[in-house]
This record gives C-alpha cells, sequence and structure tokens, in this order.
C-alpha cells in the first residue's frame, strides 16, 4: 500500500488528539504500579503478577492438581490483592469523589472475566505479569503474551463498538 | 531439602514478608486507581483508540520493573526477606501463550478488564465487577478443571510456570 493511502486510513483510525485527558495521571500511575512490583521484587525477589491469584485461591476450595502446585504463595497473593484493593480505596477517599460504579453491562463483565481467567492462566501471566514484570524482564514470551492479547482486545473492542454495544 | 512444595509456605518465616508484600499492593492499587485503569471505560477508550493514555501505564510501570530487574542481580546479591537470588520472570514460551493470550485478549476487549484493574475496580466501590471477578474464577476454575484431567497431566506437576 502507497504511504499516502496508509497515512489516510490512519488518520481515519486515529483519533485527532490522543491524549485528550493528559498523560500525567498515566505515567505516575505506572510508575506507581511499577514501585509496587519493585517493592516487592526487592524485599522477596518474587515479581508478582495478578492472575496468579486467582488459581492460588482456588486451592483453598479445590484439590485440583493444577491449583495446589500454588499452595505455597496462596497466603501472601491474598495479602497482595488486600493491599491492591485498599490502595485503591485508600485513593479514592482521599479524593473524596464517593464511590465510582461502572455502566458496562454486567453480562459483559461477567462474559468477559471468564475469558479472562481461562485466557491469563493458559497464556501465563496478564497485563501485569506479561505486560510489566514479563516485558521488564525483556522476556520474550511475554512479548508474545502481550502482543497476542494487545491485538486480539484491540480488535474485539473495535468490533464491540462497530455492534453498537454501549456501554 | 524440604521437597514438599505443595506444604511449605513461600513466606518462610520472616515478620516482615506479608507487611512488605501489602505495601507493594497498597502502591500498585494506588497506580491503578490514579491512572483510572481500575475504570473498564477508560480502559475500553484505549482498546478503541479514543485515548491512549493505557500505554504510559503499562509502559511505565515496564521501565521501572525493566531497571530494577536488570539493576538488582547485579548491584545486590538475594532478596533480604527470602533469601531468593533476584532473577528476571522468565516463562517457556509455547502455544497456550498465543492461545491464552488470544482468549484474554477478547475478554479484556469486550469488558475492559484484567485481574489488577479488577482488584482495585473493586477498591474503588465499584461493586459491578464482582460480575467480573466472579467470571475471572470460574474461567480459572474451568482451565484448571481442564488441565488437572490426568490428559492434560502430562505436562506434570513440575512447575512449569
Amino acid at each position: 500500500m502507497l504511504p499516502l493511502e496508509t497515512l489516510a486510513l490512519l488518520a481515519d483510525v486515529l483519533p485527532a488528539e490522543p491524549f485528550p485527558e493528559g498523560i500525567a495521571h498515566y505515567a505516575v500511575g505506572g510508575l506507581l504500579v511499577g514501585l509496587g512490583v519493585t517493592v516487592i521484587y526487592l524485599g522477596t525477589g518474587i515479581a508478582a503478577g495478578a492472575s496468579t491469584f486467582l488459581e492460588s485461591t482456588l486451592s483453598y476450595g479445590s484439590k485440583l492438581s493444577r491449583f495446589d502446585r500454588y499452595r505455597a504463595s496462596r497466603d501472601w497473593r491474598v495479602v497482595f490483592t488486600i493491599g491492591i484493593i485498599a490502595g485503591a480505596a485508600g485513593y479514592q477517599l482521599a479524593t473524596g469523589d464517593g464511590i465510582w460504579v461502572t455502566e458496562v453491562a454486567w453480562w459483559r463483565l461477567l462474559l468477559g472475566g471468564i475469558l479472562v481467567g481461562i485466557g491469563t492462566r493458559l497464556g501465563k501471566g496478564c497485563t501485569s505479569g506479561h505486560g510489566v514484570c514479563g516485558v521488564g524482564s525483556v522476556s520474550g514470551t511475554s512479548f508474545v503474551g502481550v502482543i497476542s492479547f494487545l491485538l486480539v482486545a484491540i480488535v474485539t473492542a473495535h468490533l464491540v463498538l462497530a455492534a453498537g454495544v454501549t456501554p | 531439602m524440604s521437597t514438599d512444595v505443595g506444604v511449605t509456605q513461600e513466606h518462610e518465616q520472616h515478620p516482615l514478608f506479608l507487611p512488605i508484600v501489602f505495601v507493594g499492593g497498597l502502591l500498585f492499587g494506588v497506580g491503578l486507581a490514579v491512572s483510572n485503569m481500575a475504570q473498564p471505560e477508560v480502559v475500553l477508550s484505549f482498546l478503541q483508540f479514543a485515548d491512549f493514555g493505557l500505554l504510559f501505564v503499562m509502559f511505565g510501570a515496564a521501565v521501572v520493573t525493566g531497571i530494577v530487574f536488570f539493576g538488582a542481580p547485579r548491584v545486590l546479591g538475594s532478596a533480604p526477606l527470602t533469601g531468593k537470588p533476584y532473577e528476571r520472570r522468565l516463562k517457556e514460551l509455547d502455544r497456550n501463550v498465543v492461545v491464552g493470550g488470544g482468549i484474554f485478549g477478547v475478554g479484556w476487549g469486550l469488558s475492559g478488564i484484567c485481574p489488577g484493574a479488577a482488584y482495585a475496580s473493586l477498591g474503588i466501590g465499584n461493586y459491578a465487577i464482582l460480575w467480573g471477578i466472579v467470571g475471572m474464577f470460574v474461567g480459572a476454575y474451568v482451565q484448571g478443571y481442564w488441565r488437572s484431567t490426568p490428559v492434560a497431566s502430562s505436562t506434570g506437576t513440575a512447575k512449569a510456570d
């Protein structure tokens, strides 16, 4: 394809303003996420991701061998998740905005959640495991993982938009 | 050395282990709230090309971990609370990485939620996210059920990931 035609296509797809909300809070948030991982890593040597919690927590109630392998880490992963919830709650309280509730339809959250649960565990990581810790480790596997879920998610989200599913 | 990994707790005995994990989680959660990643709408606006801010969150965090994961093994010996050597997060590349990534991508694109952001979303009061969190547990259970069957367990009791 000619460069000009490519540019015209891009102009159709890309927004006039790529960062309508600015970048500061995104960058600060990213640094804080990285800092959280760093604190745990420097203290314990563990590169913590968020999705293993799903399987490790299931080991409390299930004898399946797949979950049993995470028994050793299940307690601290609960603490990690409680920390994430508490950190977000503390920030929300500090802003004084009250609670925030999504308008994304329940069935999208449920069905999407099921696929996220299957996919992150089958695929060995999520946005934090592959996206933050794996990319930070310059792991080829994680690059493949990130590209896989990012591309598919972009296509899916555009299909959802094109189908007129809002919110 | 004990080989019963299933019983040994990873936090060993150090009294600061769980507090450090909690503090790390706090920072992680504040970061996801500050950056609005706890709001599925904002994640969807990235995936639908309306706001590219998410790139700064994920890769901003990855730059930080990249520096630390690169530097710590060279400057420091092993982690003070566990004695674990500092290592990078490396996993074996196989078909599952692509297939699982694709399935995750469909779910992420449909809902705008991923695990860490979903926990943080609960923290900002988004009770509706419980649909998503229940879904994630169901999904994790389903794949665990499949992969715990005798056929699938040929990949073993080893720590494949």
